[in-house]
């Protein structure tokens, strides 16, 4: 499933981050490129895989990179995020037919039009940063989904601190 | 509307006394007691005791009629209806803290003659200190008359008598009438029963809850769905005449603020925008709709004509402005905005001058609503679990009316005395309305077909 990622582009990527403020010089590449998974055994034709810039594909390039995370009402992206952000602006530039949605996500413990607020400030967050690596900005859209969708289910810390965050989705084309 | 409501002058039409023998007082009355039934809908559920309340025995018995007729407000004419006439007088009466009153299913039943000559010494037998009596009678035209009595009983006198002319299906209006007649006269607050509520109804899992605009009269009765749950449905308000819904919906996968026709059953969106719009909200007299936008994620309130026209923007902080409540005299808005680092509840002119924070107490504070008599505001109280409470129009005297996990969003009762709010159930996220007086103490879970949660009260019925 998982092809030689994006190693490509990163070069450009990289420089283009650069240039924005704030955005801390990268030291680390991705370890992608020194451990590559480990294709299936016993596969000696090539299955035609989820096609490039499909939800799928994106999904299992990513391996959890398509989703950041926020502090209680904060919109801020963080050390841990810009990591993520840097692999989803990656795949972009690699794939530049890839169009996506931005949507974001509050925690339960919020009042509900605020919330519907704080996750349009949040995808916005998410989107602006791959904007600042690259990214078109018409190739990316925002969406707020407020507390309605939440991806853990409890109602503990653990489960507030999964569901307030910002999900890159492929928009297929 | 109103074309049919008709407030009728007793004195001439009512007198049914007339067509009966006159009550012997030692006789017992109306013995054909009615086998209890169901309890009603609506309220249910008293957390507190009504006992230590200032309670006033108030007797309500079957609404009497003057010749058993056919009618299409049910289907076993108007002696039923009678009886149930008074079981929605009784229900309204009894879910609000200020009385005790007795229902029509545990006491004897007036006959026609008796409802305007009551049999006294029946009801100071039974403790009553108040009598509510009425009648129903169908006319030739189909509509009916609903006439109401309230009636000292140590005393023996008439307080207040009113009566409705009412199209068959309206038959509920009629006793909501009467409810705010003798609240209003025993209590000296404003009338509030005759009035709706716009809610979310809410069903399925957690992290896929289908939420449909729903609506119902102010005791849970009539309740219809307007949307069928295709989309997300959210933040619903009614227009002050009751004619539009102003609420969010996900229709085309955008969260969008629209205005649903009820007459029509059309809606369109509140302003052309690519961007997302939340949070609207009525100006009193109805013309303007106060709504949320985030522009490049910053969200500012803005106003735009009910008709259309070109939205004015009435905040500009560079943290999120959200919300918003008019006073009732349309002069000023009070919203909340977390420009401070955290949600607090500011006030502003009506054309966005002016703008002054108001809560200064520790914690947070969200989803402000303005007293429909103007005089408090009602907030979500967030510190630790969230908590409904009401502060003076000047951000002091916060008072904290409830205490659960998660109380959200007042919506005040038309006459200011009772707020409604919705308590989210930890774990599941199952929601339900539930209303609390200002006193905190008699508090209530609204019966609902399914989960509920943003409650909108609108004033009462033109």
């Amino acid at each position: 499933m998982n092809k030689y990622l994006i190693a490509a582009t990163l070069m450009g990527a990289l420089a283009l981050a650069g240039c924005k403020k704030n955005v801390p010089e990268v030291a680390t590449l991705p370890r992608d490129i020194a451990t590559p998974t480990p294709t299936p055994m016993a596969t000696p034709t090539v299955r035609p895989g989820p096609a490039a810039g499909s939800q799928p594909h994106f999904v299992a390039a990513m391996m959890g990179a398509e989703t950041i995370y926020f502090d209680t009402d904060r919109f801020n992206i963080d050390g841990e995020d810009t990591a993520s952000l840097r692999r989803q602006a990656e795949y972009m530039i690699q794939y530049p037919n890839a169009r996506a949605t931005v949507e974001g996500h509050a925690d339960e413990r919020g009042t509900r039009d605020y919330n519907l607020a704080l996750g349009e400030r949040r995808a916005n967050s998410a989107k602006n940063y791959l904007v600042s690596l690259g990214v078109a900005e018409n190739r990316l859209r925002t969406l707020s989904q407020g507390e309605e969708r939440p991806a853990a289910m409890g109602s503990d810390e653990a489960a507030w601190a999964r569901n307030r965050r910002a999900v890159t989705v492929m928009i297929s084309n | 509307m109103t074309r049919w409501l008709l407030t009728i002058a007793l004195i001439a039409v009512s007198a049914p006394a007339l067509a009966q023998n006159t009550p012997n007082p030692l006789d017992p009355v109306g013995v054909d007691e009615v086998a209890a039934e169901v309890e009603g809908e609506g309220l249910s559920v008293t957390v507190t005791d009504d006992s230590a309340w200032a309670d006033l025995g108030i007797a309500i018995p079957a609404f009497a009629t003057d010749r058993e007729q056919t009618t299409p407000a049910n289907a076993s004419g108007t002696t039923a209806l009678g009886l149930e006439l008074s079981r929605v007088v009784f229900n309204d009466l009894r879910n609000n803290g200020l009385f005790r009153p007795a229902g029509p299913d545990s006491l004897p039943r007036p006959s026609y003659g008796q409802i305007t000559a009551p049999a006294w010494s029946n009801w100071q037998n039974r403790s009553a200190e108040m009598l509510v009596q009425g009648y129903v009678r169908a006319g030739a035209d189909g509509r009916l008359t609903v006439g109401c009595y309230l009636y000292d009983v140590a005393l023996q006198t008439e307080l207040v008598r009113e009566g409705w002319i009412v199209q068959p299906d309206e038959w509920r209006r009629a006793a909501h009438k009467c409810s705010d007649l003798v609240y209003s006269r025993l209590s000296g607050e404003s009338p509030f029963f005759d009035s709706r509520i716009a809610y979310i109804a809410e069903t399925g899992p957690k992290d896929n809850r289908i939420k449909r605009l729903a609506i119902m009269d102010s005791d849970g009765a009539n309740h219809r769905f307007i949307t069928g749950g295709q989309s997300t449905a959210l933040s619903p308000r009614y227009s002050p005449d009751y004619t539009r819904i102003a609420y969010l919906s996900y229709t085309d996968g955008n969260p969008r603020i629209y205005i649903y026709d009820i007459a029509t059953e059309s809606q369109v969106l509140v302003t052309q925008s690519s961007n997302p719009t939340f949070a609207p909200r009525w100006s009193p007299d109805g013309r303007s709709i106060l709504y949320s936008m985030a522009v490049g994620g910053n969200t500012d309130i803005y106003m735009v004509a009910a008709s259309g026209g070109t939205p004015r923007r009435l905040t500009d902080s560079p943290g999120i402005d959200v919300g918003g409540s008019f006073s009732p005299d349309g002069s000023r808005i009070v919203f909340e905005s977390d420009r401070s680092g955290e949600q607090q509840v500011y006030v502003m002119n009506a054309d966005g001058t002016g703008q002054s924070r108001l809560t200064f107490f520790g914690g947070r504070a969200g989803t402000p609503e303005w007293s429909p008599r103007g005089d408090q505001i009602a907030i979500t109280y967030i510190a630790g679990n969230f908590r409904i409470g009401v502060m003076g129009t000047d951000g002091r005297g916060l008072r904290l009316l409830t205490d659960a996990w998660h109380d959200e969003a007042p919506t005040w009762a038309p006459n200011g005395r009772i707020i409604q709010f919705f308590r989210t159930e930890r774990g599941n996220g199952n929601t339900a309305i539930y209303q609390v007086d200002l006193t905190g103490e008699n508090e209530r879970r609204l019966a609902t077909p399914v989960g509920a949660s943003d409650p909108a009260w609108g004033p009462v019925l033109p």
